[in-house]
């Protein structure tokens, strides 16, 4: 069987392999000692934004001094923390809502239509799934007006289900995307197998390419909910002081001067727990997420 | 179409022309492919409802908005052509807002590349810890860009010498006074220093491009020059490097079209200040400061063409390498 035609655009292809080379000419050992420093620097420059955000957010009003701006807190203090956490709080759990019900609703369309547009294709499917492909990539901007238009004629404006049905609709290109060049790799002597037994198409999925999917969907929802955990754009634009999801109280906390860098960073750190925690536990998976993102932004 | 497909299709007939020995074979044989391919049609048909309607139309009804007049919430929306797309670059602020999203697409596309490929050229043969490496440079990509913008506003904070924070107080601190600057908020080069977080969350996406085409490349061919006699370098120039162009494409045109979208850090950063103003954040004033539909939807418009240009080439050249197989 061929897959090479369906297999996802170069970038998309390879995943870096897990492998060491243990073997190592002796000359290059001054010069692997020279990469090890290199990338220790650069280990050393891009966690300065984590110590800052930390070491800050754990320091009590009475430490705000410039001069100190670099020292660890004297006294360390969750202040910062309780306040920021209370006037999260209600940005975060919308941001939960959202999140969560708009990746799981994300990856059960994109597992049926990569299943479509790679295994019970119909004519023109290719010009089809390009066609999606475009929409991966427009500035939203270019939809915004009427789309807040079109959500205020739906009464979904202002609300978590007009977000969610947002970040649903948008998130099609890249789910379907993803879900199809992982089903083209599933063997074709499978689905005819089934085909040969009488299955329908609704059969086939269910009984032999859904049970495949779980890296799939591991890759797809993690891709979902860390952008729509992250974005800002939309909620923007769609929703209201009530429905503000983190990232939009973050930013109003963070806008108004008054506010203590300590709460600020605490803040921060908060509303990027839950990405970080995800990164952290399935990293592997958002990994793969990014490159079969390759064809996305 | 894809050689999978044909080989699917081929099976089928095969098994399909003995059952229907009766009849014209031709017609039966298209109904019985109608009925084959049709249910999954149906089954992505409220996908392709969706991207119709929100993509495609809502594109539609912008670009209509921004060929009328309707430059209030309340102004009748007329048809005026290209009025508001010509009147557009009269405006300063707009010249201003374009030259300063070239500006940071100059220097963020080149900084995470340079940047990315540095990280994975230094990776590439494997070092201990590698899986540690790889996480640090990859984890600014989990957090929002306004929680960056949050620690970035601190760490280049502006203030001078005796009042400084952030960065220009460590440069001071380490006797590299010099180095202290006015970061964003320089009136030339504000937007240069506004791409060193977009740097900084970007570069490791890079990376992981780089290092999976890096061994992409088969280690027969490296070693193969080798043998030939070529130094590290040379097999690095001559054999993998070369291998790199795809990747190095894709990767100028992700960074590009997230670039001229550069929204959110703009916002944490600096809100509406028009030092920092790019085509996004006007249209987001236009919508909700100035109630100007029609101009909110010519910047928009614009927006579109310019990711356009560069998005549709490539989305060509993809699908036509991934036909050639």
């Amino acid at each position: 069987m061929t897959t090479v035609s369906a297999t996802p655009p170069p970038a998309a292809l390879p995943e870096a392999p897990q492998r060491s080379r243990p073997r190592r000419p002796p000359r290059s050992r001054g010069v692997r000692a020279l990469r090890f420093a290199a990338l220790l620097g650069f280990v050393v420059i891009f966690l300065i934004p984590l110590y800052v955000l930390l070491a800050t957010s754990f320091k009590p009003l009475s430490e705000a001094d410039p001069s100190r701006a670099w020292n660890l807190p004297q006294v360390w203090t969750m202040e910062g923390w309780r306040t920021a956490l209370a006037a999260l709080a209600p940005g975060l759990w919308n941001s939960v809502k959202l999140a969560v019900s708009g990746s799981v609703i994300s990856a059960i369309l994109g597992s049926m239509n990569g299943f479509v547009l790679s295994k019970w294709r119909f004519p023109y499917a290719d010009a089809v799934f390009t066609a999606f492909l475009f929409g991966m990539f427009i500035p939203y901007q270019a939809v915004m007006i009427p789309l807040v238009q079109l959500m205020t004629k739906a009464h979904l404006i202002g609300g978590i289900p007009g977000l969610v049905l947002a970040h649903v609709v948008y998130g099609i290109p890249i789910c379907t995307l993803i879900f199809r060049n992982y089903y083209t790799t599933i063997p074709n002597e499978l689905i005819e197998a089934a085909r040969v037994d009488g299955a329908g198409m609704l059969r086939t999925y269910a009984s032999v390419v859904l049970p495949n999917s779980a890296p799939a969907f591991a890759v797809v929802l993690i891709w979902q909910f860390t952008s729509m955990w992250n974005d800002f754009l939309f909620a923007v634009f769609l929703t209201n002081l009530d429905s503000w999801p983190a990232t939009v109280r973050l930013n109003n906390i963070a806008g108004s001067m008054v506010v203590p860098y300590s709460q600020q960073m605490a803040a921060a750190v908060l509303a990027s727990l839950p990405t970080l925690l995800v990164y952290v536990l399935l990293g592997r998976y958002f990994m793969r997420g990014l490159m079969a993102g390759a064809l996305k932004g | 179409m894809p050689d999978s497909h044909k080989v699917t299709t081929g099976g089928r007939r095969r098994e399909a022309a003995p059952a229907a020995p009766a009849g014209p074979p031709k017609r039966r044989r298209r109904r019985r492919r109608v009925r084959h391919w049709l249910p999954g049609l149906v089954l992505l048909a409220p996908s392709i409802v969706a991207i119709g309607v929100f993509v495609y139309g809502l594109i539609g009804w912008n670009i209509r908005l921004a060929l009328s007049s309707k430059t209030t919430d309340i102004a009748p929306a007329r048809f005026v052509g290209l009025r508001n797309f010509t009147r557009l670059w009269s405006e300063e602020r707009w010249i201003l807002s374009v030259q300063h999203a070239l500006l940071f697409t100059v220097v963020f596309v080149a900084g995470a590349l340079l940047l990315g490929w540095l990280l994975a050229l230094l990776l590439d043969k494997g070092i201990r810890g590698e899986g540690g490496f790889r996480a640090v440079y990859l984890f600014p990509m989990a957090i929002s860009f306004i929680a960056t913008g949050i620690v970035w506003r601190w760490l280049m904070n502006p203030a001078p010498a005796e009042r400084a924070v952030g960065l220009n107080a460590l440069f001071h601190k380490l006797g590299l006074g010099f180095l202290a600057n006015d970061w964003w908020q320089n009136e030339h080069w504000g937007m240069a220093a506004m791409a060193i977080p977009a740097v900084w969350q970007m570069a490791g996406y890079v990376m992981a491009l780089f290092l999976a085409g890096f061994r992409g490349v088969p280690e027969d061919l490296r070693e193969a020059a080798r043998v030939d006699g070529a130094s590290e370098l040379q097999v690095y120039r001559y054999v993998v490097f070369p291998h790199l162009r795809p990747i190095t494409l894709a990767a100028l045109i992700i960074l590009g079209h997230i670039s001229l979208k550069v929204f959110d850090l703009i916002v944490a950063m600096s809100g509406k200040q028009i030092i920092t103003d790019v085509p996004a954040v006007y249209m987001w004033q236009m919508v909700f400061d100035a109630h100007n539909p029609a101009k909110g939807a010519t910047i928009a418009t614009y927006m579109l063409l310019a990711v356009a240009v560069l998005i549709v080439p490539y989305l060509i050249w993809t699908v036509r390498s991934e036909r050639r197989g």
